[in-house]
């Protein structure tokens, strides 16, 4: 599999106070790679780092430390002009429809704003518009309608529409389908996987559903402040789900059978990445917390099979 | 057998907007019986929350409503203010989705719910305090006593969700409406939450009202389902037949919109609640829609509303 998009051992501190500086580890060196035509999922609670991982990837806020590379160059070192060409290759779809369409701007406009802004219109925007359209099912009378005169899922297709003016090979979906209703959420998915398999478009897919991850992604990432405690194959880290974490966030989706299977409650709630705990982060909320839990922190290691666990209680590949 | 705790008959809201009439609920008719728990599902917008605020009468000044909701015998639609105020709290206790913005961020979380027992018991400020130190307990809020004076921004999401539910159980209500009690929170959260309203529902005899659209949720704390589609209840039974072996094309679709084999869904939008179609309101959307689906509306017969189970 060609790889896309390689990062290594990110970190993005955010500092805050007047005083005194703290600082908040939002990402804490993560690395991962995305190959061509493929979903990374990354899943989490919210506050883990998720979307900064998201906004670090694209450039759009400076990395404290680390390295992307997409296509083999570090994006990193770019600025200006080819910082703007590279932006047609890699888009964005945010959570919120709403507040990511201009109000003020009918959707003909919203569509061809990117072309516009990269220089690519010459004359041809009303052809691009039904082109666009039509790529995400939508029917070419809305292209006089403002945004607020559409449907939640209307509008998330023309945020996906938007993402995909200039033919990306990348895009960050930030929770694509949060605020959409079950039937249109599965509408919405299905449309984005039509059109990775069309264009061959890599995504990383970033969501707390993970009854949509498991649908729509072929690696999966579990953060939790800050740090991967696990990664691997989607398959692998749902059926076998190693990381004491990951085992009680699977367990604590609701299951449609009514006397299903038992959740895994965690005591507390995640703590703050100003003041993250000693050792592994999670061993306050950790049901099988050992000592050396609490002195030295687990690095991600390998356990066979490309399924990557931060933990000390996890039988090591040898 | 046993009492209906709460019966809603043939509950109608509308608003008249300048778009239109918008028939929010239009011939709902529920049952609660004491103890029991039903829960309430279906995608935004069609008048879930509705039926909830029209049992606390808390729907809007223009809202027009007709039907009855019968409680305890009495029919809360003909009572007046100050009858309907002594049932509100002390009689049905109410959570909502976002605990944030129900908690008055001036006054300490302790506050707040010694409050809500002074309202309707008689006691001193002293056995008040007491009491609501013993419910952020019995709602698992870590060292009570040193949390009675934090205001709700010293709260996180789930903690302000416990002492929302602290505050609706003060007096022990027979019911508790919770319309969205946990979707606002995370994974983790809301499976504490799901946890403790099971274990509080069940200790102190509290019929459950639960409005969602998060059917899991509502699998793991309720008996009894209905299901709701653009102002109207399509199926109505136990949750085992309702989710197990749905029979209204709606639920069945819902059921498998994004299940563990893939996403199916349904194709169309919500039809808007001022232009709902003729007929069977689903029929636009459904796969199964004969001739008749189009012309006339289904009664509900047997727990659902449709012209495919009419025998």
């Amino acid at each position: 599999m060609e790889r896309l998009i390689e990062v290594r051992d990110l970190r993005k501190y955010f500092s805050s106070g007047i005083f005194r500086r703290v600082y908040v580890k939002a990402v804490d060196g993560v690395s991962f790679e995305i190959g061509k035509g493929e979903t990374f999922g990354l899943v989490g609670e919210s506050g883990c780092g998720k979307t900064t991982v998201g906004r670090c990837l694209l450039h759009l806020i400076e990395p404290t430390s680390g390295e992307i590379r997409f296509k083999g160059e570090d994006i990193l070192r770019f600025n200006g002009e080819r910082l703007r060409v590279l932006r047609r290759k890699m888009q964005i779809i945010f959570q919120d429809a709403d507040g990511s369409l201009n109000p003020r701007m009918r959707v003909f406009d919203l569509l061809v704003e990117p072309l516009r802004v990269h220089g690519l219109l010459n004359g041809r925007g009303t052809e691009e518009a039904l082109r666009l359209l039509e790529l995400v099912n939508l029917t070419p009378d809305l292209l006089i309608r403002f945004p607020h005169e559409l449907s939640g899922g209307q509008r998330q297709r023309i945020g996906i529409a938007r993402a995909m003016a200039l033919s990306p090979e990348f895009i960050v979906a930030d929770e694509p389908a949060a605020s959409l209703d079950l039937s249109v959420q599965a509408q919405m998915l299905e449309l984005m996987k039509r059109l990775q398999e069309e264009f061959g478009i890599s995504y990383l897919l970033i969501s707390h559903n993970l009854r949509m991850v498991k649908l729509m992604a072929d690696w999966v990432a579990v953060m939790y402040l800050g740090k991967f405690v696990e990664v691997g194959k989607v398959g692998e880290i749902f059926t076998h789900p190693a990381h004491p974490y990951t085992q009680a966030l699977l367990s604590a989706v609701p299951s449609l059978n009514p006397g299903g299977r038992r959740s895994i409650i965690l005591r507390g709630e995640p703590p703050s990445p100003v003041n993250p705990p000693p050792g592994c982060r999670f061993h306050p909320r950790c049901p099988h917390a050992q000592d050396t839990c609490r002195e030295c922190e687990p690095e991600l290691e390998e356990t066979g099979g490309a399924h990557l666990v931060a933990c000390h209680l996890i039988e090591k590949a040898p | 057998m046993e009492m209906d705790l709460l019966r809603i008959g043939n509950l109608h809201v509308n608003f008249p907007t300048k778009a239109g009439l918008v028939r929010a609920s239009d011939g709902v008719s529920l049952e609660i019986k004491q103890g029991e728990s039903l829960c309430l599902v279906g995608e935004s917008g069609c008048g879930k929350t509705i039926v909830a605020l029209s049992i606390m009468r808390l729907l809007p000044e223009n809202a027009e409503v007709g039907g009855e909701i019968v409680f305890k015998g009495k029919n809360l639609l003909s009572l007046d203010k100050e009858e309907m105020r002594r049932i509100r709290g002390r009689e049905i206790g109410m959570i909502f989705e976002h605990p944030w913005t129900c908690l008055n961020p001036v006054f300490t979380v302790g506050d707040q719910i010694a409050e809500a027992v002074r309202v309707h018991e008689k006691c001193s400020r002293k056995e008040a305090r007491e009491k609501a130190i013993e419910l952020m307990e019995m709602v698992g809020i870590p060292s009570p006593h040193r949390r009675y004076g934090q205001y709700p921004h010293e709260f996180s999401g789930g903690m302000q969700q416990r002492a929302m539910i602290a505050m609706a159980l003060a007096l022990c209500p027979s019911l508790l409406i919770a319309d969205e009690p946990t979707t606002a929170l995370d994974v983790t959260v809301q499976a504490q939450i799901v946890e403790l309203l099971r274990d509080l529902i069940s200790g102190l005899r509290t019929s459950l009202f639960l409005i969602t659209h998060d059917l899991g949720v509502a699998a793991a704390l309720c008996r009894k389902a209905a299901v709701m589609y653009a102002g109207e209840v399509v199926e109505y039974g136990g949750l085992e037949d309702v989710f197990g072996e749905p029979r209204h094309p709606y639920t069945r679709l819902l059921l498998q919109a994004l299940s563990d084999d893939g996403f199916h869904p349904i194709k169309g939008t919500v039809p808007e609640l001022t232009h709902l179609p003729p007929g069977c309101r689903f029929h636009p959307r459904c796969p199964y829609a004969m001739e008749i689906c189009r012309r006339e509306r289904p009664e509900m017969k047997n727990g659902v509303r449709c012209w495919l189970w009419k025998g």
